[in-house]
């Protein structure tokens, strides 16, 4: 029976969702999350196309907010979380590439 | 045996635009949405993605995202935000809050000032994300050490205006960034600078045979921060897609950077970097559907657009180009124009005067019957129009009213016997010139133009001293 | 066991006893044996002491510090606490103080409850056991070779070892109901929007709620009445004032009807099962008109809640990326960094879950996966509907066993996704639920049995549960 996903499909998400995996974990999960997809295609079988999907259990519409300012953070305080900071900024390493 | 034709290419431009919102906070907090700001002074749980924080959206920026899809005639529709995934440091969450397959605004055009109508896809609200500057090997990218990030600008609304790939030329995209940024600010709801970054220009170019329907592969070009940027990135661009493809080589669909100092575009993607957003409905907020009510109140909030003002002058102004009139809306001039127009004035001259005598601050303030009484001083043959300029001058500076201005200057037309009697002196003072002039030599009418200025100090009217000699010169 | 919390609020209230003495008894209580639980991540002695004194000093002013006077409470390890750890159980947040409180967090301060600690739970509420706390689990009150449940494990384990009366977790898929179950106390999974969800780390933003372990039906009542209610911080929200449900407790059951649910009980442990029809029959006896309910398309629940859940877990768990706080495991570029950060600091279930779900939200995949189970939960929610169209109120099984061994159930992920299998359709539909303990299993641990309601019908779901507490005294 074919594979719900592949080891190549797992390691394609693992760096699509930034996460860096032993050999030993790329085997395992692929195994593990084979297993649930497997399980899901009982729902993958079901002829709903013309069922519209539910995004939220609330009928609520147009929930908004005032233009109004709120006082902010304590500058301070947010940078004393940071694991590092230079010049009132977060401070990270290079990055290659440019942003979308 | 068919003749050989020349193929040329067309080059194929979409425009997307970045507009930041001037609202007073932020799109889903009440941070302060303000340039220049101390790093990181308008940040809170919600804008800097803390976990637990939650957006509630801003109902003056949804105000705002419809006023724009009414500007640009499009169709306020019910919409929903998506989730667009993706990493990045300048982006708290790691996924941005945006819209995809529901957008508030489709389906809109607008008119250029030659009349082009250039088609609008979409009009979508997001949220902008913070900012990165790289230290270390001269700013750029590549060679950066490290990179330090500012969340003041996270979460500040923008929306996002795509335009059909209508555009032809570079000279057009520049027209439509222009006609774009003059609607924008008209209704107001953005500062519309490109250099504060308020209004940001990323442009989508491929090329194709001329005559061809489909559509070529496309690459898009980020990084213009002036219009200038954009028609030389764009030009470049368009050239190196021709030239690629002229040599049997394909175009490769990517991301390029425009760098202004070697003016060449420059891939930026690595290529298996193929980014998959996974876009999905945002489960942290409830649909968007504007009411009727506020629908029709946001409308009758739009004031008048530019091209219904170039529309207006155009009819009142009568033949004067669309080049002219374009410069005369640019410079908010329109309506003294048009009231001078109404009050008698010839249109042609008060549209001249507009474009070459008035491209100074205040001279909307001018008043249009003043104005008018200059051109009809002008049009009466009492000021020459070299006169009428400096009176025109003088009233902008120190105000007053035509007519004194004149005599104070001592300005005065001169009488047309007197000067025919000037014309005629210097016809018998300078006979060799004068039959150069018989035989058809044009350039010498220069020389005597110049001498009845000299014999009159200044109060000859130059056309009616050329067209007194030629007069003489044909008898 | 504590007094209750209405007893020991109308005593603080009343001045006849200090709230320091209740939080001193309380701290004390736990110090002696939380050694032996490992419910709390975190005790504020300091904090909560500070805090009962200045509740004692409102009473001597002869302010009413509200109706949660003195009333120790703990929270579950993943609601913000201003200057607390909040840990989320997790290494990537193991030293984060968050610099804002939950909105539920305040109004406990507001009703003069004390926050005494912050409790264990599986990391980022992924499980169904505690045990995929990267702090340990918590062990069962009842038996501590035995998990408590979860992902609210160490809330539940709270209430039910006494430590604390009142206790707050999170239910995505179950995870206070279930844990409520195996340790024996009340717990409550209000309507979708209820309680507001701004300062709760999210999970999964669209099954995400808050709610009350307690000892009591009354108690919990009294819990869910202050924390609910409208928050313009969360969009989410229900735009309604907190629903008075105390007040109606005593109304009883007659006349209501009550759906013995099929999907809610097939697949249970026979001793489980046998506890829900006798609860069904104390419903019967006290005026309910049981008779059998299905919810048909519940049983694809299982499957549509995960793909649904990590689909936005894993975009909600981005943010984790070693950049504006928590742990920051360095690397020669960002996304170096990234990868070596998320790879230490999140366990196997969180990478599990995050790697499902953006598989069933990549490209190609998503119509047949993400967008399917949306539509699966349409399908659950009309099966719903027609079910009360016929009846006030389902009743089922919580967990389909009683306490299951500490690592019974950790060699396969899907068998311990299993254990949610009656509980995730309420949060598929957004509908409350409550699970009270009724009974014992054979081998003399906790069952709970689970009554569920159509959105917003709190009052009448804690009042039933009410009468059917009543029924086992």
């Amino acid at each position: 029976m074919a594979e719900p996903i592949s080891r190549d499909d797992v390691a394609h998400v693992a760096r699509l969702a930034r996460l860096d995996l032993t050999e030993d974990e790329l085997e395992r999960f692929t195994g593990q999350l084979g297993a649930v997809l497997e399980h899901a295609a009982d729902i993958a079988a079901l002829d709903i196309a013309d069922v519209p999907p539910t995004a939220h259990p609330l009928p609520l519409k147009n929930v908004l907010r005032e233009d109004t300012p709120v006082p902010s953070l304590d500058r301070d305080e947010v940078l004393a979380q940071a694991p590092a900071a230079e010049d009132r900024r977060f401070k990270v390493p290079r990055i290659l590439g440019e942003a979308p | 045996m068919t003749t050989a034709v020349a193929t040329d290419w067309e080059m194929v431009i979409g425009l997307e635009v970045h507009c930041e919102l001037s609202t007073t906070t932020k799109l889903f907090c009440g941070c302060r949405n303000a340039f220049g700001d101390e790093p990181n002074t308008n940040v809170c749980p919600v804008c800097l993605g803390l976990p637990g924080s939650l957006p509630v959206i801003n109902e003056r920026a949804v105000e705002y995202a419809m006023r724009i899809g009414e500007g640009l005639h499009c169709t306020v529709e019910p919409s929903i935000f998506h989730r667009k995934n993706y990493f990045y440091p300048d982006m708290p969450k790691d996924y941005q809050v945006s819209q995809y397959d529901m957008p508030i605004n489709a389906r809109g055009w607008l008119e250029l000032p030659d009349g082009t109508r250039i088609g609008i896809t979409r009009a979508h609200m997001e949220e902008d994300t913070g900012k990165t500057s790289h230290v270390g090997g001269g700013g750029r990218i590549h060679e950066a050490g490290y990179a330090l990030v500012d969340y003041n600008r996270a979460g500040v609304p923008l929306v996002e205006i795509v335009s059909d790939p209508d555009i032809r030329s570079a000279e057009q995209a520049r027209a439509y960034v222009s006609e774009l940024r003059a609607i924008l600010a008209a209704i107001d709801v953005s500062d519309v600078k490109m250099e504060e970054g308020s209004l940001r220009v990323d442009s989508n170019v491929s090329v194709r045979r001329t005559g061809s329907t489909e559509f070529g592969t496309r690459c898009e070009i980020k990084n213009l921060n002036s219009l200038r940027s954009l028609v030389h990135a764009i030009e470049y661009e368009a050239r190196r897609q021709i030239d690629l493809l002229e040599s049997g080589d394909r175009v490769v669909q990517e991301t390029r950077h425009w760098n202004e100092d070697d003016g060449r575009t420059h891939s930026m993607r690595s290529k298996e970097e193929a980014f998959d957003y996974r876009y999905f409905p945002e489960p942290d907020l409830v649909p968007l559907a504007p009411s009727d009510d506020w629908l029709a109140q946001v409308r009758s909030s739009i004031p008048v657009l530019p091209a219904e003002r170039r529309a207006a002058l155009a009819a009142a102004a009568g033949a004067s180009s669309t080049a002219d009139v374009a410069v005369v809306i640019e410079r908010g001039l329109d309506a003294l124009v048009e009231a001078a127009i109404a009050a008698g004035a010839d249109p042609d001259r008060v549209v001249t005067h507009a474009v070459h005598n008035l491209a100074v601050e205040g001279a909307a303030n001018l008043d249009p019957d003043r104005l008018a009484d200059l051109v009809k001083m002008e049009t009466d043959g009492k000021l020459t129009a070299t006169q009428a300029k400096k009176v025109l001058a003088d009233m902008l500076e120190k105000g007053g009213d035509p007519a004194s201005i004149a005599a104070d200057l001592g300005f005065e037309a001169m009488d047309q016997d007197v000067l025919a009697s000037v014309v005629d002196q210097l016809i018998a003072d300078n006979p060799v010139e004068f039959d150069r002039l018989k035989g058809g030599d044009q350039k010498v009418m220069g020389f005597f133009v110049g001498q009845a200025m000299k014999a009159t100090q200044g109060k000859a009217d130059g056309k009616v001293v050329t067209a007194l000699l030629r007069e003489r010169a044909s008898s | 066991m504590t007094d209750t919390i209405a007893s020991t609020a109308a005593a603080v209230r009343a001045g006849e006893r200090s709230a320091r003495e209740v939080v001193d008894e309380r701290l004390a209580a736990i110090e002696d044996g939380d050694g032996a639980l490992n419910a709390f991540n975190y005790v504020m002695a300091e904090r909560a002491r500070a805090t009962a004194d200045t509740v004692d000093r409102r009473v001597a002013a002869g302010d009413d510090p509200g109706p949660l006077a003195g009333v120790a409470v703990a929270l579950k390890d993943n609601m913000c606490t201003r200057g607390v750890p909040t840990t989320c159980s997790s290494r990537i947040l193991e030293n984060w103080r968050p610099p804002y409180d939950a909105t539920v967090v305040t109004r406990l301060a507001e009703a003069g409850a004390v926050v005494v600690g912050k409790t264990n739970l599986d990391e980022f509420a992924m499980g169904s056991s505690t045990e995929n706390s990267a702090f340990g689990p918590t062990r069962n009150p009842h038996d501590p070779s035995r998990v408590p449940g979860g992902s609210s494990g160490g809330s539940a384990a709270s209430v039910a070892a006494g430590f604390v009366p009142a206790a707050f977790g999170s239910d995505t898929g179950g995870s206070i109901r279930q844990p409520a179950a195996l340790c024996g106390v009340v717990g409550v999974k209000p309507t979708y929007g209820r309680v507001s969800r701004y300062g709760l780390v999210a999970f999964a933003s669209s099954l995400d709620q808050i709610g009350p372990f307690a000892a009591t039906v009354e108690d919990a009542a009294l819990l869910f009445e202050v924390v609910a209610g409208h928050d313009p911080m969360d969009s989410t929200s229900v735009p309604e004032p907190a629903p008075s449900v105390v007040a109606g407790l005593g109304e009883g059951v007659e006349g209501l009807r009550v759906g013995l649910t099929q999907e809610f009980v097939e697949g249970a442990d026979p001793d489980v099962t046998a506890r829900v029809e006798e609860a069904a029959r104390a419903l019967e006896k006290a005026g309910a008109v049981v008779s059998d309910a299905s919810v048909p398309a519940a049983v694809y629940g299982l499957s549509a809640y995960y793909l649904i859940a990590p689909a936005e877990a894993s975009s909600n768990l981005a943010r984790y990326d070693g950049v504006r706080y928590g742990l920051r495991v360095d690397g020669d570029d960002i996304t170096a960094m990234y990868t070596a950060t998320r790879a230490a600091g999140f366990g196997p279930e969180v990478k599990r879950r995050i790697m499902l779900g953006t598989y069933a939200l990549s490209a190609g995949y998503y119509d047949a996966y993400y967008g399917q189970a949306q539509r699966v939960r349409t399908l659950i929610i009309r099966d719903f509907e027609a079910a009360y169209a016929n009846h006030d109120l389902l009743l089922g099984a919580t967990s389909p066993t009683t306490a299951f061994e500490l690592g019974a159930k950790t060699e396969n992920p899907l068998t311990m996704y299993l254990s949610d299998v009656f509980t995730i359709p309420s949060n598929l539909a957004g509908h409350p639920a409550i699970s009270i303990p009724y009974g014992t299993g054979d081998d003399g641990l906790p069952v709970g049995v689970q009554l569920l309601a159509p959105a917003l019908a709190e009052p009448l779901m804690f009042r039933a549960a009410a009468a059917l507490e009543r029924s086992l005294a």
